[in-house]
């Protein structure tokens, strides 16, 4: 008989440096239960708009099934440098500093393979998004976090990096608007963090996939700071802004030397962004304003709401300028946020996630979504004000 | 537009039973100065009318529902005005609308049958001096009125938890 295989004996060695994202845990719990109000999610509550549907069934309906360019239509990468100049100032060449990619999660992991030397460090600002400490890691670099502090409005300042910055520092990943943080940064705090990217000639890979939702002032487009257009990758996508996250469509720019590295990992691995989905997008950028805007609109008014419901609560919340989500201080109530969180949702079956999972300097922190109907969040807030009630008899 | 604004008339167009207080956990105003507002709306005439979408099939109600479309002489000096005048004073006629293209002016009529809309439309619109022509068109069922879908709504469906 032939020896039994173990199959544990040939995963690779670095991913079992790479723990399950929390928030997977906590999918599997709530996927066990009825009735609960999830403030858990990460992605619009709103049907991506009919228009852009319906404009990918017609596209379907005429055959436009085959692949597109390795980039991408030429006609996205046009309208998306087109919106940048106009938005931002920051003029790319659709031609050769233009990726189209599947969602941003791909364009992220290749902007990282595309830079990173086996053992460069990569600065993370935390609390971050959960998938880029494990794409660094799946590309052979080190990831350095960096926490940032509410107190700070979440900010990055450059003495925070400074304190990171080694010789094997390559590049340092921002996320602003933040997920899950809903933290801005205003045109002169990002200036600042420019200086000592050029001083210690780095690269910046900005995550600017919420660039659309932000409520009180303007974004400010990290490429648009003078001297940054050449040391930043941009990352943005069609997600968050025309809810259209299961369209899967990301889009990279960045100088040409980038965006050929990533191309060269995307034409092999990727070969091209869904062709349907492609076209979904350049009906959301030619014809999707009107209907963002209002989408943003909504959700300018639930933050408003929980934001303040929360504070009520006595749950100390930092006013988010951006994305959709509210990071409430927790540690108040004399719970971890793991047991918090969890303790919500089996006594009250009210679904959020705890900051820990967005790193260290989530710790003792809650993400809210607010990308949940106002009847939602309403009951929500109620439920959490019972729980928290139920916590100091 | 005033951002507040807007934010204050979306709400009440969407739903005229939201509270101020409520309009002020949405927008971080004062209750105080959202009940300002909405007076001052009502006042200038920006907030014409809180109504109602009845679903009056449901109700038990047999209604029937009617767009005319209307060609007109027009009068000298008066116009359009003077013959929509005439018009919207009959309780019957829901709107008044002057259009382009090849018809005039289009009402919406509301009765209790098509003969009773057929008869007041023969009887009491195509006789006016200025109207020269109606078309009649019944309306069989509605799908969607003032921005409301009323018979088939759709859900996302999401994942519980997502990053």
């Amino acid at each position: 008989m032939r020896e039994r295989c173990d199959p544990s004996a040939f995963v690779a060695e670095h991913l079992k440096t790479v723990p399950p994202s929390g928030i997977r845990r906590f999918f599997d719990l709530v996927s066990e239960m009825d009735d609960v109000i999830s403030l858990g999610v990460g992605e619009p509550d709103f049907i991506t708009p009919w228009h852009i549907r319906d404009a990918c069934i017609h596209s379907i309906g005429q055959g436009e099934t085959a692949y597109t360019s390795n980039y991408g239509f030429l006609e996205l990468r046009e309208d998306i440098s087109k919106s940048y100049s106009q938005k931002y100032s920051v003029d790319y060449d659709p031609e050769s500093e233009s990726l189209i990619t599947t969602g941003v999660s791909e364009a992220l992991d290749i902007a990282i393979r595309a830079i990173i030397n086996p053992g460069d460090e990569v600065i993370v600002v935390q609390p971050s998004y959960v998938s880029y400490v494990p794409s660094i890691i799946f590309a052979g670099g080190v990831p350095v976090p960096v926490s940032t502090k509410m107190s700070n409005d979440f900010r990055v300042t450059p003495g925070e990096l400074e304190n990171v910055i080694t010789d094997r520092t390559k590049a340092v990943i921002i996320n602003y608007p933040n997920n899950p943080t809903g933290a801005v940064m205003d045109k002169d705090s990002l200036e600042s963090i420019a200086d000592v990217i050029v001083e210690h000639d780095l690269m910046i890979i900005s995550d600017e996939v919420y660039d659309c939702l932000t409520y009180d002032g303007v974004h400010t487009c990290f490429a648009s700071l003078e001297g940054m257009r050449e040391r930043t990758i941009l990352l943005n996508g069609f997600s968050k802004s025309h809810a259209m996250t299961g369209f899967r469509i990301g889009y990279a720019l960045a100088a040409p030397e980038i965006i050929d590295s990533m191309m060269l990992i995307h034409q092999y691995t990727m070969l091209c962004a869904p062709t349907t989905a492609q076209v979904g997008a350049i009906e959301a950028l030619k014809n999707g304003d009107e209907e963002m805007q209002k989408m943003v609109r909504e959700y300018d008014r639930r933050r408003h709401l929980i934001v303040g419901g929360l504070n009520k609560l006595g749950l100390e919340c930092f006013e988010p300028k951006g994305a959709f989500y509210a990071f409430p201080l927790i540690s108040s109530t004399g719970l971890t946020s793991v047991d918090f969180a969890e303790g919500l949702l089996s006594e009250q079956k009210v679904a959020t996630v705890p900051g820990d999972v967005f790193g260290k300097a989530g710790v003792g922190f809650l993400r809210c979504s607010y990308a949940a109907s106002r009847e939602n969040i309403h009951t929500a807030l109620d439920r959490i004000g019972d729980f928290v009630d139920g916590l100091k008899i | 537009m005033d951002k507040q604004v807007q934010h204050i008339l979306e709400i009440l167009e969407d739903n005229a039973k939201v509270t101020p207080k409520e309009i002020a956990n949405l927008t971080g105003m004062t209750i105080d100065n959202v009940t300002k507002s909405i007076e001052q709306f009502e006042k200038s005439g920006i907030i014409r009318k809180y109504k109602t979408i009845i679903d009056w099939e449901l109700a038990g109600e047999e209604f029937v529902h009617a767009i005319i479309e209307l060609k007109v002489t027009l009068e000298r000096k008066l116009g359009y005005q003077a013959i929509a005048e005439c018009l919207y004073k009959f309780p019957q006629v829901r709107s008044v609308r002057l259009l382009s293209g090849g018809h005039d002016l289009s009402l919406t009529i509301r009765g209790r049958s098509m003969k009773e809309v057929a008869f007041f439309v023969a009887g009491k619109i195509a006789t006016l001096d200025q109207v020269q022509g109606t078309t009649t068109h019944f309306v069989l069922k509605t799908y969607k009125e003032d921005g409301v879908i009323l018979y088939e709504t759709e859900h996302i469906k999401r994942l519980q938890i997502s990053p």
